[in-house]
């Protein structure tokens, strides 16, 4: 049995989401530059010109690269043989309070949905835990913005409408609302699952790298047939018309229910700011 | 895509001018207003007090930015999404205000006020927070402090890059580009 002390997970999570909000990932710079190269409108090249132009300043003056600077969403992994001396809880919430305040980031939690009260340090962060094989703390941390948070949707499929169904629905969703989610966008797609874990799963494929292909070449194919008919919708960066309106599909999959086909569609926008550490 | 550039307060010739595509880079004195603003803005004029700064001409962004690091003038500055303005915006038209800042579409309430006020909205890059306030040269807090990042702020501004997305002649970019560039 490992042990692992609450003090080394608040001191690299006091990092990470400075790191993720001031440097936007190469994977993402290398996606403007091919967006550069494919998007046919002059005022969706213009978009994506200044977007690399942010990207740069960002990095060079350790600034936010969006002002929404997000919700801190963590994906925990708890390997079975270690024992974090303290509380998980508290450690990842104490390592945010002190990233959003020394890095100068945007607090934009409210500690309640109707009375909305600023919390005024960014807490708390929305945990998902998980226990794995092993003797290591993997946290994934995501900043997740509220404006394409907000274009995000779930729907109850019938296991009749199959797999179109189920491509047709993230197309729509893009169709419906994309233009004010920031486009280009990476979406998490969650196909599965009851309606809750559809949810988490799409989550968990919004935090991955647009570049990133499913294991099951099955699943793969749909991610890049959904991307391409995105591109199709015309909606173009910042949703002022365009054909790069998608950088990249992500699908998680669960087993479902046979009465059940759950899909959920997290909406991702250009600043997909991620990041990882294991302990 | 015809360039001009513009200087607040703006007159209805400025507005009526513009067409969506145009790129603009505007000058001049601003002033910061999201959600809460709004509404506190609507408060006092249902009680019948002034609004924090005038509003003849003016131009309001839809922004709510990442806190000042010691020696900048302000955080990052990018717009946030302004259909949630939709239902405050056209009594503020109808009051003198010119000019919107923000992201993404507009309602026809919107749109209708904009022909009838003779009023432009702007698109400023999403996400590009870090680029826009490098043309924001000062920034004073004028009211409702305590809202944190949605208090109102007057800001000074040099030549920030905007996009007219709708115009007061019923052009709406986001229609206009998509059905050009859609492959049905």
């Amino acid at each position: 049995m490992r042990t692992l002390k609450e003090k080394e997970i608040v001191d690299v999570l006091s990092k990470l989401p400075i790191v993720a909000n001031t440097r936007l990932g190469d994977d993402m710079l290398q996606s403007f530059d091919e967006a550069m190269k494919n998007e046919k409108s002059e005022v969706g090249r213009e978009v994506i010109r200044q977007l690399q132009e942010n990207a740069k300043i960002a990095r060079e003056e350790t600034v936010p690269y969006c002002q929404d600077t997000g919700f801190a969403v963590i994906f925990a992994e708890i390997g079975e043989d270690l024992h974090i001396e303290g509380n998980l809880t508290e450690a990842i919430n104490e390592g945010v309070r002190r990233a959003y305040q020394d890095g100068y980031l945007r607090k934009s939690i409210l500690s309640d949905p109707l009375r909305r009260k600023n919390t005024g340090d960014n807490t708390p962060a929305v945990i998902h835990y998980d226990f794995v094989k092993g003797d290591k703390l993997k946290l994934t941390f995501g900043a997740k913005g509220g404006g394409s948070e907000n274009m995000s949707r779930q729907g109850m499929l019938k296991p009749s409408d199959g797999e179109e169904g189920v491509k047709q629905f993230v197309v729509d969703t893009v169709s419906i609302g994309g233009a004010n989610a920031c486009p280009p966008l990476v979406l998490g797609v969650g196909i599965g699952g009851t309606f809750d874990k559809s949810c988490v799963i799409a989550k968990k494929a919004a935090m991955r790298s647009p570049y990133s292909k499913h294991p099951d070449p099955y699943y793969a194919a749909m991610e890049e047939e959904i991307k391409e008919r995105c591109n199709k919708l015309g909606i173009g960066p910042m949703g002022l018309g365009g054909t790069v309106t998608v950088l990249g599909v992500n699908i998680e999959v669960y087993p479902c229910h046979l009465a059940s086909l759950p899909v959920a569609v997290n909406v991702n926008c250009h600043a997909d700011r991620h990041g990882e550490i294991v302990l | 895509m015809a360039e001009y550039k513009l200087t607040t307060p703006l007159t209805d010739e400025d507005v009526e001018k513009l067409h969506i595509g145009d790129k603009v880079l505007l000058s001049g004195v601003i002033y910061t207003g999201r959600d809460a603003a709004h509404k506190r803005m609507f408060e006092a004029l249902d009680a019948g007090q002034d609004l924090p700064f005038d509003i003849n001409g003016a131009v309001i962004y839809y922004v709510g930015p990442s806190p000042t690091k010691p020696g900048n003038v302000i955080g990052s500055a990018g717009p946030t999404t302004s259909y949630r303005m939709d239902g405050f915006a056209p009594r503020l038209m109808s009051l003198g205000q010119k000019g919107m800042i923000g992201k993404g579409k507009r309602n026809d309430e919107v749109k209708n006020a904009m022909k009838e006020f003779k009023a432009v909205y702007f698109g400023a890059t999403g996400g590009a927070a870090a680029l826009i306030s490098r043309a924001i040269v000062k920034c004073d807090i004028i009211a409702y402090e305590d809202l944190g990042p949605e208090a109102v702020r007057r800001l000074e501004i040099r030549d920030m890059p905007l996009i007219v997305v709708t115009d007061c002649h019923g052009g709406d970019q986001y229609i206009e580009g998509r059905k050009k560039f859609e492959v049905k």
